[in-house]
């Protein structure tokens, strides 16, 4: 069997057994029933995965759940209750999610981006935004962040 | 999960009150409707009223839209459409797909299938549309596609929020004793204005299902209208910003598996020979059992999770039976020029000229260009899944399809069971594109399920699985060749399109005892019907299987003639010495193509059409009217060392009515997207008989750095209704490829255009 291993998701432990080679999505996904992560590609190449480990955005299909230790944010743990995040809000005033697939890592990327760069540049926002969307959302995403950085006080 | 969802179990209990089968009045045998699927489905309390309104005593007001929602907003158009007539507001109505029934038929698909040019209304192309209409009834097809949702339901979903309204005013008309004048229907209550006392449409509801449905329906007035041709918020906005568990691949059952499909390369290629023993060497991969379909053969894993199925799949040793010829893309190519030096398939549209007039075009007035495009995959977002579950004589299926219909006979006909024992619950979709048409991996996900009965199984592809096994938008190669006069006229238009059948490929692994009527039409899509004035025209289709399962990619045949077509106009207009918008108007002069004209003149308009750019930059434009949408769309590009920036993008679309300016204007803008994305280096390449793309690092899309800035604006000129989805994708790379002619003065025929030229 495997070892017992303790995982911070959205501010609670929970422990679970699992291959350590794993990797932390389908932890997420398959044991722990947190289903905000998506899969798109298992090979860091699309972002839909994206979590948040101690700040800042990883994806998750990469990510061996056994070298995982700080505190794990997932889409689910971004709201205050029913309030949602500044991100959320900005992406529901722009009406940004088409088929939604994509949007999970999109905002988590979105919700990293502004705390490393508050106020992001178009460049900043091209840099960092590197995940795929294939309704090919780019310019309502990029203007819900600028929205969002405002509204965060940028 | 739905609320209908939840309430499965109990499908086809006979459960059924008489509901208003209200739509049936003055019908007639094939014209009458199907039993209402919402009485078989109905829990305690709810009401169903037709086979899309089902009320509660408390008054909460499910709409069924009965439509894959895929990102193209259509259950919360769908949902406008009834709450309009229901007096109703959008945010009060929960929106549900629905269960799989024949009564949700999608008779625009088919129609939209006809060998007829959209515009054209002779009584031959009336007749044939008709004629469709009842085909779509018998066969069922309730399917997503073609851009054809919302003018399919622009009617019928109206008028079941109109029978509804009426029952519910006539049943307060008895509750208060009074007559409808002294009524007042706002936001599902009804009051009396003597007393002010109200009542909900809940409270009326049981009452109201015993009346009699209108026979006449009085639809209100474009003018009246509260929600249709405003923007609306989607009504599953909330659920895709939060992580939502919406798409096939969050089902999450009771002691459900999890399994994955390692397949053949592609469908006539068979299961010689495996190995399982390192895949069942893996901790927690428990089966790995064979799958024999009419959509393909390989290999499912069953896991305690996903990754290990991934694993297993990895582990496994297959020896393929590989009899077909066609391994790799060269001679796929072979074949298609071959198939253009025989005689057509068939011809559609066209002027009926005497052949001998495109065969004696003086040299000099000539000009002749081929052009190709190769396989595309859908690649949706969401790798394909379904989950199944073998429960006594049903299988349950959950997937995000966009042909439920088909999933039911797919899996009926492979188990040897009735449709009916096929419940299908259709999930959000993670994108669609066409791929989401297909039935494999439901099939193979109820094959998988029948090792694991009586437990659940979610069979998600990965990535790779996904890529190697799509069915692919055809590779093809056009020669046209043109007459330009003195003048500048395009006297003559001659096009010669070589390519695999799509719907010759889809009945083969779909209905696989039915064999396709008539040509298929998307071969020739995007050409023969388009507006152009041309005196002689001849569309000629050269069918040739390349032994690959080819489907519907978004915007179909659009997709490939758009490109082609656009090209040479293009092409043309620098032939003539006019400018390309200038060429275009004065080609297509007829009065049934005002439409074309109006969005090519304001597209012109709000892209700066003929003012001066800096060195090194241009602008291309195209206009092709697809799924009764017309569309005209500039692109402009910045050429520097070599490399090719897409800045900015303007599309102007009549679809004749617009019920929706945000969403609809969405969907242009992804459709742009998703078109524009070809450009970069999409494309599938053969060898040895297989797949050499895998995953986004060999078969990639648009991302963030590469995306322009986009405008679009509507026109609502044409006289009948178009569609959403698609029609902003087929003028985008022909645009695309020719502002790089007018910033660079290279032409590229064939896609992906960045073989020939490097983009950021």
């Amino acid at each position: 069997m495997y070892p017992k291993q303790n995982l911070t998701v959205n501010g609670q432990t929970k422990e679970i057994e699992a291959d350590p080679e794993m990797p932390l999505l389908w932890a997420l996904r398959d044991i722990l029933d947190i289903k905000g992560p998506k899969f798109g590609c298992g090979i860091a190449a699309c972002g839909a995965c994206t979590v948040m480990i101690d700040g800042e955005a990883v994806r998750s299909c990469v990510q061996p759940v056994g070298d995982v230790t700080g505190a794990i944010t997932t889409i689910e743990g971004i709201s205050q209750g029913d309030e949602l995040h500044a991100v959320q809000q900005a992406w529901v005033k722009h009406s940004v999610p088409q088929c939604g697939y994509c949007q999970s890592g999109q905002i988590m990327a979105a919700v990293a981006l502004l705390e490393e760069i508050p106020d992001p540049t178009d460049e900043d926002i091209s840099d960092a935004m590197t995940n795929l969307c294939r309704c090919g959302t780019y310019p309502k995403i990029r203007a819900a962040i600028k929205d969002a950085a405002q509204a965060l006080g940028a | 999960m739905s609320r209908l969802g939840k309430y499965t179990r109990r499908a086809f209990l006979g459960l059924g009150v008489a509901a208003a089968g209200g739509l049936a009045v003055g019908y007639y045998f094939y014209q009458k409707p199907y039993a209402n699927p919402l009485d078989a489905k109905k829990a305690e309390g709810e009401t169903p009223f037709n086979p899309y309104v089902m009320i509660d005593a408390d008054n909460t007001i499910t709409i069924i839209a009965p439509r894959a929602e895929m990102g193209q907003g259509v259950h919360t158009t769908l949902a406008a459409l009834v709450a309009e007539e229901l007096e109703v507001p959008l945010e009060q109505v929960k929106v549900e797909h629905g269960p799989s029934s024949p009564a949700y038929f999608n008779a625009a698909l088919l129609e939209d299938g006809t060998p007829f040019p959209f515009y054209d209304e002779s009584v031959l192309a009336e007749l044939a549309r008709g004629s469709m209409k009842i085909v779509a009834k018998f066969l069922g097809i309730n399917a997503t596609g073609g851009s054809t949702s919302t003018t399919d339901a622009f009617v019928k979903m109206r008028e079941a929020g109109y029978a509804a309204r009426y029952v519910l005013i006539k049943a307060a008309e008895e509750h208060f004793g009074t007559t409808k004048d002294n009524l007042i229907v706002a936001d599902a209550t009804i009051t009396e204005k003597s007393s002010g006392k109200s009542v909900t449409y809940g409270e009326l509801a049981s009452k109201a299902v015993a009346i009699s449905p209108p026979t006449e329906m009085k639809l209100k007035k474009a003018s009246d209208w509260k929600i249709l041709g405003k923007s609306q918020d989607r009504v599953e906005l909330k659920d895709k910003v939060t992580g939502g568990r919406i798409f096939g691949i969050d089902m999450q059952l009771p002691d459900m598996l999890y399994g994955t499909v390692r397949m053949a390369p592609r469908k006539g290629v068979s299961l010689k020979s495996y190995d399982k023993t390192a895949a069942l060497a893996i901790p927690g991969v428990k089966d790995v059992v064979e799958i024999k379909t009419a959509t393909g053969e390989g290999l499912g894993i069953i896991a305690e999770n996903t990754w290990a199925a991934f694993q297993g799949s990895q582990a496994l040793v297959i020896e393929w039976d590989d009899p077909l010829t066609l391994q790799n893309s060269d001679q796929m190519w072979n074949a298609l020029e071959t198939a253009l030096t025989k005689e057509a398939t068939f011809e559609l549209g066209g002027t009926g000229s005497d052949p001998e007039v495109f065969a004696s075009i003086p040299e000099k007035e000539t000009l002749s260009a081929q052009y190709r495009v190769p396989f595309l995959a859908h690649a949706t977002m969401e790798p394909m899944n379904a989950t199944a579950q073998h429960e006594g004589d049903t299988i349950y299926i959950w997937t995000g399809t966009q042909a439920p219909g088909l999933v039911q006979s797919a899996v009926a006909s492979h188990f040897d069971m009735d449709s009916a024992d096929i419940d299908i619950t259709t999930t959000r979709l993670g994108g669609g594109f066409g791929r989401r048409l297909e039935v494999d991996f439901s099939l193979y996900a109820a094959v998988i399920a029948k090792a694991t009965a009586p437990y659940p199984v979610k069979v998600t592809w990965t990535r790779e699985e996904d890529t190697q096994h799509d069915t692919y938008r055809p590779m093809a190669i056009a020669e046209i060749k043109g007459q330009i006069t003195p003048s500048g006229t395009l006297k003559t238009f001659d096009m010669h399109v070589a390519s695999p059948s799509i719907v010759k490929s889809v009945m083969a692994r779909t209905f696989p005892g039915l064999s396709p009527v008539g040509p298929d039409n998307s071969v020739l899509d995007g050409a023969f019907n388009q507006p152009l004035d041309a005196e002689n025209q001849r569309y000629q289709a050269h069918v040739s299987d390349l032994l690959v399962p080819v489907g519907f990619w978004r915007s179909v045949g659009n997709s490939v003639n758009g490109f082609f077509h656009e090209s040479f106009m293009d092409e043309a207009a620098h032939k003539a010495g006019v400018d390309p918008v200038e060429f275009r108007l004065a080609q297509m002069t007829n009065d049934e193509f005002m439409p074309a004209r109006e969005v090519l003149k304001r597209v012109a308009e709000i892209s700066g059409w003929g003012t001066p750019l800096p060195a090194g930059k241009g602008r291309g434009v195209a206009h092709v009217l697809s799924f009764g949408t017309w569309t005209a769309q500039v692109v402009q590009v910045d050429v520097t060392d070599e490399t090719v920036t897409i800045e900015e993008v303007w599309a102007v679309a009549d679809p004749g009515i617009v019920l929706d300016p945000g969403l609809f204007k969405d969907q242009i803008m992804s459709g742009i997207n998703f078109g524009l994305s070809q450009a970069f280096g999409e494309e599938i390449t053969w060898s040895d008989g297989e797949v050499e793309q895998a995953n986004f690092d060999t078969f990639d899309a648009m991302r963030m750095y590469q995306a322009p800035k986009i405008t679009v604006e509507v026109l609502e000129n044409s006289p009948k209704m178009g569609g959403a989805g698609e029609p902003g994708t087929p003028p985008s790379t022909p645009a695309l490829a020719n502002a790089i002619f007018a910033a660079t003065g290279k032409r590229i025929r064939q896609m992906p255009l960045s073989n020939e030229i490097d983009f950021i």
